[in-house]
């Protein structure tokens, strides 16, 4: 196992574990297709945490699907490319979509009871993962208590006969990470695995993953809406609304001087343990349905910042100062506060 | 917001602090509730394990903790929904129980997380609330129930144009609106949110925030706000309360109980809470897990069999005698309470007491 820390340089000039390029997932009916996600493009590196944080309907859930292949018909991915390393992961065949999930892909969810069988031992649940990509039985065994130790889950061996109702939320949501790693993946995925702990147990996992992901030079995708998970635990952090990327960049920069009006808004809508009380910020209007995306920028007729031309184009994903590239014709300079 | 020094006159030794004294709107003395064994080997289950509280006219209590901490059971007992095993809860000074339903739903009012479960699915929204002015009678006809209808929507901040949707047409923020709306329709002094704001998102969860803000100071109403968010409880209440296993571990007013934490359990509360700024200070110290609690499951309310301090299998500072004695909910600081014995002692950097002694509750290090 690689234990060594990469600095951010290394991680920066790393070739991308996986390389999102102009994704677009769509739903397709017999009066035309829905654009749902729209031309995403996203890298992660070895070792790099990134998060993919939006609102509910902002596409980020559809997103991280549409790169496992895990899209029902008849939502598709209708444009661009997803690599893993080498392998194009759009249009594989399920065989090696399947093949490639749980050795090189890793996923976790929010809700373990819906990907726990109830009915089978916890140890035989991730032996048999491991059992399905070719491990021996006895070194499936030996895998899965190294695991279970790995995520810090008290005597592995009576956890291992335990069945999944007999833990508790996060004792299953760390067997779900024993499972997801045990394979030994390059890349995890998750999807709002935190989002139904409590805090003190969030913070458990978090800390957890993030050694673990060390330790191994993981590259690793989480998907949230907590932009405070988002703060406290990814390196890079793309903002999505209505479907599309809006504002992508290192954490600190993206905190400290949001560059679209979206992510300011959204920053200052959250409220803080800290600091002066004041009235939170709050956003007018609703985001606009699929299927009926405005002409020009998506976020215009909510922004603060909207000027005429805003609704004729749209903005596309540009690089800014720091690192961070944003969708929007306003630069902050220009604001109104 | 009403000032601290509002009711001068409060008396040293109660349990209510100054701005939480002379009439409160609503009282809860030693509330107990216990639910039978789920199954015939089963242990009966303390939800809660004795609170108590006192919500001045016009205040806002604020009451947080985790899942299982007995926070909704408490909103259920205190609208009537359950009737506790043990205790009192007392509206204007008279037992709960003395009222009608009819007329504790004209002073007490219960505002959910999910509002599509409390909105019948086929009443529009005119019907649902004018169904509420009528029966309560706050208008004399139906003429005056669609003048009422428009000024609460108005209230809420929805458009006239709100009155003829159904709950589905509506989003998350906007029936959440309507059901407090609907609430409001009763005209109660007071309204029990539990959760109200939980399951929106980011920004809708801002403008029910600051909806609830502002009604509180126009109508003057009093709250009894319960979430599991920390900076949610602070954004709104003049006290906070924070509960564990069943009963307030901590209590004082909001400043002091953000800035000054005197609970182990408050204190581990505010770490966890992911800040929406990357200072690195949820996984600054990532590389060392010997400050986190073990998990235990989550909060698992204190068997009957348990002495000691509910918290001490979690506790980084415990000392020998939280094993035996119950510590008891007592004035530490001015109006703060805790139930602590070594409330307000700091946790040793790198002492990380209850790290290894992972998951064994109540077994003694």
């Amino acid at each position: 196992m690689d234990s060594t820390l990469m600095t951010d340089r290394n991680v920066r000039s790393a070739s991308p574990v996986l390389a999102i390029r102009d994704l677009s997932v769509g739903l397709k009916t017999r009066t035309g297709v829905t654009e749902l996600v729209r031309n995403v493009s996203l890298d992660i590196r070895p070792g790099e945490r990134v998060g993919l944080v939006g609102e509910s309907g902002s596409g980020k859930s559809l997103t991280m699907l549409a790169v496992m292949g895990l899209l029902a018909s008849p939502v598709t991915v209708t444009g661009g490319s997803v690599t893993l390393g080498e392998t194009e992961l759009v249009g594989a065949p399920d065989r090696k979509l399947r093949a490639l999930r749980g050795s090189e892909i890793a996923m976790v969810y929010q809700d373990p009871m819906t990907s726990l069988d109830p009915l089978q031992r916890i140890g035989e649940q991730i032996a048999e993962g491991l059992r399905a990509h070719g491990t021996s039985r006895s070194e499936a065994g030996e895998r899965t208590l190294a695991a279970l130790a790995e995520v810090q889950l008290p005597d592995p061996h009576r956890l291992a006969r335990a069945y999944p109702h007999e833990l508790s939320g996060g004792m299953r949501q760390r067997v779900m990470i024993a499972a997801a790693l045990a394979g030994n993946p390059r890349l995890l995925l998750a999807d709002e695995p935190t989002t139904a702990l409590d805090v003190t147990i969030q913070r458990q996992i978090l800390s957890l993953v993030a050694r673990i992901q060390r330790a191994r030079n993981l590259a690793v995708l989480w998907v949230t809406h907590d932009l405070g998970v988002a703060a406290q635990f990814v390196q890079r952090l793309a903002v999505m609304y209505a479907g599309r990327i809006v504002e992508v960049g290192p954490t600190a920069a993206v905190f400290s001087a949001p560059q679209h009006p979206y992510t300011a808004a959204l920053l200052a809508a959250v409220p803080s343990t800290t600091g002066e009380r004041s009235a939170l910020g709050q956003i007018p209007g609703s985001p606009p349905e699929p299927g009926s995306f405005p002409a020009g920028c998506s976020f215009a007729s909510r922004c603060r910042q909207a000027r005429p031309g805003c609704t004729q184009a749209e903005p596309a994903l540009e690089e800014r100062e720091g690192g961070v590239a944003a969708a929007c014709f306003v630069p902050p300079a220009e604001w109104r506060p | 917001m009403s000032a601290p020094a509002e009711h001068p006159g409060s008396m040293p030794g109660t349990d209510a602090p100054a701005a939480v004294l002379a009439a409160p709107v609503l009282a809860a003395a030693g509330l107990v509730k216990v639910y039978p064994p789920a199954s015939r080997a089963g242990q009966p289950s303390i939800a809660l394990a004795g609170v108590s509280l006192d919500l001045a006219e016009g205040a806002c209590l604020g009451v947080v903790g985790e899942s299982g901490c007995g926070k909704s059971t408490l909103a259920r007992l205190l609208v009537g929904l359950e009737r506790p095993t043990a205790g009192t809860v007392l509206l204007q000074g008279q037992p709960v129980t003395n009222f009608r339903r009819p007329e504790l739903a004209r002073r007490l009012q219960l505002v959910s997380q999910d509002p599509f479960s409390s909105l019948n699915p086929r009443l529009t929204v005119e019907s649902a609330l004018t169904e509420v002015l009528l029966v309560h009678r706050r208008v004399p006809g139906r003429k005056e129930a669609d003048q009422r209808v428009a000024e609460l929507l108005d209230m809420v901040s929805l458009g006239p144009q709100f009155a003829s949707r159904l709950p589905h047409e509506m989003s998350g923020g906007q029936a959440q609106r309507v059901a407090i709306a609907r609430a409001l329709a009763a005209e109660p002094q007071i309204l029990i949110l539990d959760e109200p704001t939980s399951a929106l998102d980011v920004s809708v969860r801002a403008g029910i925030v600051n909806l609830l803000t502002r009604l509180r100071s126009e109508l003057a109403l009093s709250y009894l706000f319960i979430s599991h968010d920390m900076a949610v409880i602070r954004q709104l209440s003049d006290q906070i309360g924070v509960m564990y296993a069943g009963r307030f571990v901590e209590r004082g007013p909001w400043q002091s109980v953000m800035s000054a934490p005197l609970h182990p359990y408050t204190r581990a509360l505010l770490t966890a809470v992911p800040e929406p700024h990357p200072d690195g200070s949820l996984l600054g110290s990532a590389d060392d897990l010997a400050h986190d609690a073990p998990d235990t499951g989550g909060v698992q309310v204190a068997a009957s069999a348990r002495t000691g301090c509910p918290y001490f299998p979690r506790c980084p500072i415990r000392i020998d005698r939280c094993l035996t004695d119950d510590p008891p909910l007592e004035v530490v600081a001015g109006a703060h309470d805790a139930a602590c014995y070594r409330a307000g002692v700091a946790v040793e950097s790198g002492g990380g007491v209850p790290a290894e002694s992972g998951g064994s509750p109540g077994e003694r290090v």
